[in-house]
C-alpha cells in the first residue's frame, strides 16, 4: 500500500517541541545561578511550579476533552518562567496558584496552545500580584555574594539593604549618595552577574545573556524583539538621564530589574508577540517605552511584566498593520 | 562574482549526490506504452488514431484542441491496442492511447535541418508540431510562450538551469552531457522572440555544470549567471526576481516585464525539434530514493514507473511512498502503473515516513511568513480557511500562492498548508 499525501513531502527537523525544549535549555545557566545565588528554596520553587503547570495543563485538557499534549513542553516551559519570576521566599502555595491562573485561565481558557492573547506565565505573575503584593514585593532574599541592592560598599543608610536595586531607586533616590552609589561601577558589575536581590531567575543578565544568545544563534527567537527592546530603554533612559529626570544611567536601567529575562525570553514568546519582522521591531519599542514609562513615572519599581503583558494585547493588530506587500503588487 | 538570489526560501537536504554522477541512459521502451491525452497545461489533446491503428515513433496520435494546448505523438512505433482510461500521475483517470510496442523503433520522419536559416516563424511551428511543453515541470505549451500576446515584447531569455527541487538530477545532467545543443536550442528561442539579452541560470550547487557552460557561453552569446542555491529558486516569477529584480506583476505573465524562462530540458527539445525534426517523445527523468540502483534515464513517454524502477533494480525494501517529480512539490502516487508524462521529471521512493508527524496547532512563531517567497502570511491564510472564510483568504492573497511548499516544510506545528490552500483556490475558482 503506497501513502498519499499532499506535498511537501518533506520537512524541516524543527518541531513545537523540539523549539521548546530548546528554549528550556537556554534557561538551564538562568535556572542554576538562582539555585547559587538563592538556595535549595529556588530549587523547590521551580520545581512546584513546573509540576503544578503541567498537572494543570493535563487536567484542563482532560476536562475540556481534548487531546492530552502535556509533552509538547510548552506547560513545563511556562512553569519554569513563572518561578523565575517570584521572589525565591514566597510560600510554597504562591507558585501552585500562580500556575493555576497561567494555564487554566491565560492558556486553556482561551484555547490553549497557540490560541491565548497573554504571555501565560507574565499573566499568572500579575494575578498574583495584584492579589498578594504584600507577598510577592514585600520580602526578599540577599542573594549568595552579594547584597540585596548590589551596593557592594558602605551603605549609608540601612534600607538600601532591603530593598532590590529598583526599588532602591524608586523609593530612596533622594537620600544624599545613593544615585552615586547605584551608578557605581562596583554596583553595575554585581548587577550583570546576579549578586541583587529579586525575583528568582531574573538577577543575572549574564547568565540570561548565555541564554539569549543561544536562542538567537539556534534561529528560535527573533533578535529584533530584545534588541529594540533594548535599545528603547537605553536611548529613553538616556535622553531621560541626560535631562536629569533620572539619576541613574541607562546601563543600571538596562542591567537591573527583569529586563534580561523579559527581553530575550518574555517578549519573545511567539504566540503572544508578532509574527512579522517590521511588527517585532515595534513590539520591542513599544514594551521599551512602556517598562521606563513605570519605572519612573509609575506606581511600581519594575515595569517589564506589565509593559509585555500590555503590548501583547497589541500583538494582533500590529500583525494586521504590518501585512508585507505581497509579491507582484 | 555576484551571487543572485530572491527573499525568502528554504534549504532543504538536496540529496542530489545520490544520482549527479549517474549518466543519462537510454533504457528500452517497454512492451506496452500508455500515452495520456493531457499532459499539458490546457486544454486534453483529441486522439487522431483509433484501435489497430499502425504508428511509428513520432506519428502524430493526439492534436492540439485549443489556444493552450499540445500534440502528442506516439513514442514507439507498432499498434494501438485501445484507448481507454488509465490512472495519471497528476491524479486521476486520463482518457490514454495504449500502444503496442513492435520493437522495430521506425521513425515517422526524420531530417537533418539547417538551423541557422530558419526562421522565428517557422520555428514555433516546428514547435507547435512537435509537441513541446515546458519539461521544468508545469509542462506549459512551449509554442504559447514563445509567442508574446499582442502589444507585448520580450527582451530576455533566461535558460532555467535552477534545478531547486531536491533529488533533481535530470537537468543537472542535460547540463553536463549536452551544453552545445541546450545553447544551440536557446538560440533557436531567442530568434523567435527576438530578444538581445540570453541567459543561463545555474544554482551554486552544480559547479560541473556551470564549468561546462562557462567554456562555451561566449561562442552561443550568452551569459550565465549562478544562483544561489535555495528552493524555489527555479520558481519563474522568483527567477526572474533574482536576475532582473523585476516583479511579475499579480495576475500577470513573465512577458509583461519582458522575460521569457525556458528550461533547460525545454530548449534541448526545441533544438531536437528544429534540427531532426523530432517531436517530443522522450526525457529524462531522474530515478531515485529507496530503489537499489538510483538511476538518470532517458524515458519514452508513456512508460509506466514500474518498468523504471525495475530498471533501477526495483524497490530498495517495500515502498512507502512514490513520487512523481521531487519531494518538495510532486504528487505521491497510488499505483507505479502511471506512465512517464512530459511533464515528470523524476521518480523519488521513500520507504518511510520523512515527514515529522507530530502537528500541533499553530505557535504563530512566523517561519512561514519569512519563508515565503510571495510575501504571504500562510499562517493567516490557513486560519482563514479552516474557519470556512474564503474571501478573506482571497483578501490575504490566497490566490498569488504558488504552491511551493516552503510554509509546510518550515512549520514546527506540521499544518496541512498546501493542502488547504489548493482547497481554497478550487473553491474560489468555482
Amino acid at each position: 500500500m503506497l501513502k498519499v499525501s499532499s506535498y511537501p513531502h518533506i520537512s524541516s527537523e524543527t518541531t513545537t517541541r523540539k523549539i521548546m525544549f530548546i528554549v528550556i535549555a537556554a534557561l538551564m545557566p538562568a535556572f542554576f545561578g538562582s539555585i547559587f545565588f538563592f538556595g535549595i528554596r529556588a530549587l523547590i520553587i521551580t520545581l512546584i511550579s513546573i509540576v503544578s503547570s503541567f498537572a494543570c495543563e493535563a487536567l484542563c485538557q482532560a476536562i475540556r476533552k481534548k487531546p492530552i499534549t502535556i509533552n509538547d513542553g510548552s506547560a513545563i516551559l511556562t512553569g519554569l518562567l513563572l518561578a523565575f519570576n517570584l521572589p525565591s521566599c514566597v510560600p510554597y502555595w504562591v507558585p501552585v496558584v500562580g500556575a493555576f491562573f497561567a494555564i487554566a485561565v491565560a492558556k486553556q481558557v482561551f484555547g490553549g496552545l497557540g490560541y491565548n492573547i497573554f504571555n501565560p506565565a507574565l499573566a499568572g505573575r500579575a494575578f498574583l500580584m495584584a492579589s498578594w503584593p504584600s507577598i510577592m514585593t514585600g520580602k526578599w532574599v540577599v542573594p549568595r555574594l552579594g547584597t540585596m541592592s548590589g551596593i557592594i560598599y558602605s551603605l549609608p543608610v540601612e534600607m538600601t539593604s532591603n530593598a532590590t536595586p529598583l526599588t532602591a531607586l524608586k523609593d530612596y533616590s533622594s537620600v544624599l549618595g545613593l544615585p552615586e552609589l547605584l551608578n557605581a561601577k562596583s554596583t553595575i558589575y554585581s548587577l550583570f552577574l546576579g549578586m541583587r536581590g529579586g525575583c528568582l531567575g531574573e538577577t543575572s543578565c549574564l547568565l540570561l545573556l548565555i541564554g539569549g544568545i543561544i536562542l538567537i544563534s539556534f534561529r528560535i527567537i527573533d533578535f529584533r524583539i530584545p534588541l529594540s527592546y533594548f535599545l528603547a530603554v537605553f536611548s529613553l533612559t538616556g535622553i531621560l538621564w541626560l535631562l536629569g529626570v533620572t539619576p541613574v544611567t541607562p546601563l543600571f536601567h538596562i542591567l537591573s530589574g527583569g529586563l534580561f529575562l523579559g527581553a530575550f525570553f518574555m517578549a519573545t514568546d511567539y504566540v503572544t508577540s508578532p509574527m512579522t519582522r517590521k511588527g517585532r521591531w515595534i513590539f520591542g519599542i513599544g514594551c521599551g517605552i512602556i517598562t521606563v514609562l513605570i519605572r519612573l513615572w509609575g506606581g511600581y519599581p519594575e515595569g517589564v511584566s506589565y509593559s509585555i503583558l500590555l503590548m501583547n494585547a497589541t500583538t494582533p493588530l500590529i500583525d494586521k498593520f504590518t501585512r508585507s506587500r505581497i509579491f507582484g503588487y | 562574482m555576484k551571487r543572485y538570489t530572491f527573499p525568502g526560501g528554504i534549504h532543504p537536504k538536496e540529496n542530489k549526490s545520490i544520482t549527479e554522477d549517474k549518466k543519462i541512459t537510454a533504457i528500452q521502451p517497454p512492451d506496452e506504452i500508455i500515452v495520456p491525452l493531457s499532459q499539458h497545461t490546457g486544454s486534453p489533446s483529441k486522439p487522431i488514431v483509433e484501435k489497430g491503428s499502425k504508428v511509428h515513433i513520432g506519428t502524430k496520435i493526439g492534436e492540439i484542441t485549443g489556444f493552450i494546448s499540445a500534440n502528442i505523438h506516439s513514442p514507439v512505433s507498432g499498434e494501438v491496442k485501445k484507448i481507454d482510461t488509465h490512472p495519471h500521475p497528476s491524479g486521476g483517470e486520463i482518457l490514454s492511447v495504449f500502444i503496442t510496442n513492435d520493437g522495430k523503433d521506425e521513425w515517422e520522419n526524420v531530417s537533418d535541418r539547417d538551423i541557422e536559416s530558419i526562421s522565428g516563424g517557422d520555428i514555433i511551428e516546428i514547435v507547435k508540431e512537435a509537441g513541446i511543453v515546458g519539461l521544468g515541470g508545469a509542462a506549459f505549451p512551449t509554442h504559447v510562450k514563445m509567442s508574446p500576446p499582442k502589444g507585448k515584447q520580450y527582451d530576455t531569455l533566461i535558460l532555467n538551469g535552477s534545478e531547486c527541487e531536491p533529488y533533481l538530477t535530470c537537468d543537472y545532467r542535460l547540463m553536463v552531457e549536452r551544453p552545445e545543443d541546450i545553447l544551440l536550442g536557446g538560440r533557436l528561442i531567442a530568434r523567435t522572440i527576438g530578444v538581445k539579452r540570453c541567459i543561463i541560470a545555474i544554482e551554486e550547487n552544480k559547479p560541473e555544470a556551470i564549468r561546462k557552460m562557462e567554456k562555451i557561453v561566449g561562442r552561443y552569446d550568452f551569459e550565465i549567471i549562478t544562483l544561489i542555491t535555495k528552493y524555489p529558486e527555479g520558481a519563474e516569477k522568483q527567477l526572474i526576481w533574482a536576475i532582473t529584480e523585476e516583479e511579475v506583476p499579480t495576475g500577470g505573465l513573465p512577458v509583461d516585464v519582458g522575460v521569457c524562462v525556458q528550461n533547460v530540458g525545454t530548449a534541448l527539445a526545441v533544438y531536437e525539434a528544429v534540427k531532426y525534426n523530432k517531436p517530443l517523445i522522450e526525457r529524462a527523468v531522474t530515478v531515485t530514493g529507496a530503489v537499489k540502483r538510483p538511476s538518470n534515464f532517458k524515458v519514452r513517454i508513456g512508460t509506466p514507473f514500474k518498468e523504471l524502477i525495475e530498471k533501477a533494480g526495483g524497490y530498495l525494501g517495500i515502498p512507502y511512498k512514490l513520487i512523481s517529480g521531487g519531494p518538495m512539490m510532486g504528487i505521491s502516487q497510488y499505483t507505479d502503473d502511471v506512465p512517464v508524462v512530459k511533464g515528470t521529471t523524476g521518480i523519488l521512493v521513500f520507504k518511510e515516513e520523512t515527514n515529522s508527524l507530530v502537528r500541533t496547532a499553530c505557535i504563530k512563531c512566523g517561519r512561514c511568513i519569512n519563508v515565503c517567497p510571495m510575501n504571504l502570511m500562510p499562517t493567516k491564510i490557513l486560519a482563514y480557511i479552516e474557519s470556512g472564510d474564503f474571501s478573506n483568504a482571497k483578501e490575504l492573497g490566497v490566490l498569488d500562492c504558488m504552491e511551493c511548499g516552503s510554509c509546510e516544510y518550515i512549520c514546527p506545528a506540521r499544518r496541512p498548508i498546501v493542502h488547504n490552500i489548493k482547497l481554497a483556490k478550487l473553491r474560489l475558482r468555482k
